[in-house]
């Protein structure tokens, strides 16, 4: 028996698969076809402070290799969240994971406020809180605190003096080098980062001449960004000690180990998920058969294990 | 519950030109299936990230659950050459469906392949009566099986090729007219593009008749999990794949 569990930072994972935040919900719309013993947590849709409405339809377009959206993060806020989705979470989920809360904000401090507001919940299932500071489909939010390292350590650690669950910082993956963003995170005190988010992309309508998302351009998910994620999650390892939660293009295991042999401690599954909702339980067996076709007797030994001359 | 079931194909037959029923067997998802619900195909022969297809049932039971769908672009061109005997995964039952009760009479207003839940809507309800509209008569769809379970249609097509000459909302009004002058009740279900929704939202709203409007929005998950599908509703933007498809007429704004 392959051991699965691993931790990324303090908080640990029962496997190494877990979900990426803003495609599957809060965690518990997927239930009845999920095998949660398989995961070793799920990451909520992004929340901040307030409500807010998210981007105008169209949404997202299918491409070739994946998806480009533009969700523009709506929810219902923070307080929402806690109260109703958590509980929701709580009851419908039989086996439960550790819930990673993904947080945005429109300024360092509601980062901050958010951060508190989900610490002093202490709910038993949040297991961590993931800052996004990459999202390329809302102005104020997500890019403007993550492409510039300054910014990004002074939020990040607003952040950490908020709140003692633990921090991961999810980064964008458009810069020209990662390593003075992953400097800025280790300086502001995060524990771990998560890479990466969507690229940005656009689709244009050749017949009507015109962008085919009401917010012009989007992220793009899916295959085809899977061997960029592996290049920035390799250049990540070899610059960090901090560990790792990789995402991008995950289906099949293959591509898991692929990441966790770049230098992932986890890895998650987004956009794989809306074609096949069994993805995360058929990455954690064949996790499991490749440990033990390949002798490694524990899932984290994986980690960084690629072999270079 | 939601089921992903992987589902026999028995049949994928074109009964129009561009339109097909596609019949599989899917037990769980058959039993529990309320007309209005959809479900979520995907399509085998599309590379792996291929997003799944959304789709109202036509019909359900005994095992099987039928759908009807046209021919638009890639992924119901690859689904029209599946064959029988193959599979395709399905998940389903999604959404919230029509409610199984009406107040008098059900008028069913349609168009295109609007019509595909208001059938399995008709199987389930005591007395209805089916409005269509389409370009010509070609547009019209499943008529013959409507006239099998006794649903009497009243038709209008642009080009005056089938029925009145017209809109839909012609036969429409003119049966809200007579109903109402003999005192009968009657409740509106609709299904169909976005003019024909508005259309069919008003007469409800300014009648005061109850009416459930079965809303269609571009899907990525189809479970409420990632705000792809929104319709804007009196709650705000609300996801059409688990708040809906079907609304009522007084939660929608368009
Ligand atoms: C709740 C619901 C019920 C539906 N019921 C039926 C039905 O009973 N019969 C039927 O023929 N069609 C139905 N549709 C529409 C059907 O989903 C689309 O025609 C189909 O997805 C087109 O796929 P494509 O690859 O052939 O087209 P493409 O245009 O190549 O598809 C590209 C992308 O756009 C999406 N898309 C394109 N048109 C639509 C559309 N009208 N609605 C939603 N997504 C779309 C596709 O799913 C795909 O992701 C329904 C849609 C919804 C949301
Ligand atoms: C529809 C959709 C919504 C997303 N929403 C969020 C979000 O709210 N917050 C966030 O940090 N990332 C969000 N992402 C990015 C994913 O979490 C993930 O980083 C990215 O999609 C790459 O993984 P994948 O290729 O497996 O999907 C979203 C992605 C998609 C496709
Ligand atoms: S399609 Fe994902 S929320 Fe409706």
């Amino acid at each position: 028996m392959v051991n699965m569990e691993v931790e990324l930072g303090a908080l640990k994972m029962r496997t190494p698969v877990a979900t990426a935040s803003g495609t599957f919900g809060y965690g518990y719309e997927y239930a009845d076809l999920i095998d949660y013993s398989k995961l070793g947590a799920v990451t909520a849709k992004g929340v901040r402070m307030e409500a807010w409405p998210g981007n105008p339809m169209p949404r997202h377009c299918e491409v070739e290799g994946g998806l480009v959206n533009a969700i523009g993060l709506q929810g219902q806020g923070v307080k929402h969240f806690l109260e109703r989705d958590m509980f929701l979470y709580s009851r419908v989920v039989k086996d439960p994971v550790p819930v990673i809360v993904n947080i945005w904000g429109q300024s360092e401090e509601e980062y901050a406020e958010v951060a508190a507001a989900v610490s002093a919940a202490a709910h038993p299932l949040i297991g961590a809180l993931e800052m996004n500071v990459s999202c390329p489909n809302v102005k104020a939010g997500g890019h403007t605190f993550g492409q510039d390292p300054k910014v990004l350590e002074s939020v990040v650690a607003k952040v950490r003096a908020a709140t003692k669950l633990p921090l991961i910082v999810k980064l964008a993956p458009n810069v020209p080098s990662i390593v003075p963003y992953i400097r800025a995170c280790e300086n502001g005190g995060a524990d771990a980062l998560s890479l990466i988010n969507t690229i940005p992309a656009m689709v244009i309508d050749i017949e009507r001449r015109v962008p085919v998302l009401a917010n012009r351009s989007g992220g793009l998910s899916g295959r085809a960004i899977h061997p960029a994620a592996v290049k920035l999650v390799y250049d990540a390892h070899r610059a960090t000690k901090l560990p790792i939660l990789a995402m991008g293009g995950v289906y099949e295991a293959k591509d898991a180990i692929e990441f966790m042999l770049a230098g992932a401690t986890a890895v998650a599954i987004g956009t794989a998920t809306f074609s096949a909702p069994d993805t995360a339980a058929k990455v954690c067996d064949g996790i499991a058969a490749y440990c033990e076709r390949h002798g490694f007797a524990a899932a984290k030994e994986l980690t960084g294990a690629i072999c270079e001359s | 519950m939601k089921h992903d079931e992987k589902a026999e194909v028995l049949e994928n037959r074109e009964f129009a030109a561009g339109y097909r029923y596609l019949v599989v067997s899917a037990p769980r998802q058959a039993a529990e299936m309320q007309p209005g619900q959809f479900v979520h195909v995907r399509v085998p022969t599309l590379e792996r990230s291929a997003l799944r297809r959304p789709f109202s049932v036509f019909n359900a039971g005994d095992g099987k659950v039928t759908v009807l769908y046209k021919t638009v672009g890639r992924g119901t061109e690859a689904l029209s050459k599946v064959k029988a005997g193959e599979f395709v995964n399905m998940e389903g039952p999604l959404g919230k469906g029509f409610p199984l009760s009406c107040k008098g009479t059900a008028f069913l207003v349609g168009g295109g392949f609007g019509v595909a839940p208001l059938y399995f809507l008709a199987r389930r309800l005591p007395k209805s009566i089916l409005f269509v509209g389409g370009r010509t008569k070609d547009d019209l769809l499943a008529l013959d099986r409507f006239a099998e379970i006794g649903v009497e249609a009243r038709i209008a097509t642009n080009d005056g090729s089938a029925g009145e000459k017209g809109f839909v909302t012609g036969p429409l009004d003119a049966a809200i007219n007579e109903f109402r002058a003999k005192g009968e009740e009657f409740e509106l279900f609709t299904c169909g593009p976005d003019g024909l929704l508005r259309a069919v939202t008003e007469r409800a709203l300014e009648l005061k008749v109850p009416g459930w409007i079965s809303v269609d929005r571009h899907m990525i998950c189809g479970m409420g999990a990632c705000f792809a599908c929104i319709q804007k509703t009196v709650r705000g933007n609300s996801r059409c794949c688990i708040e809906g498809p079907v609304f009522k007429a007084e939660e929608l704004v368009w």
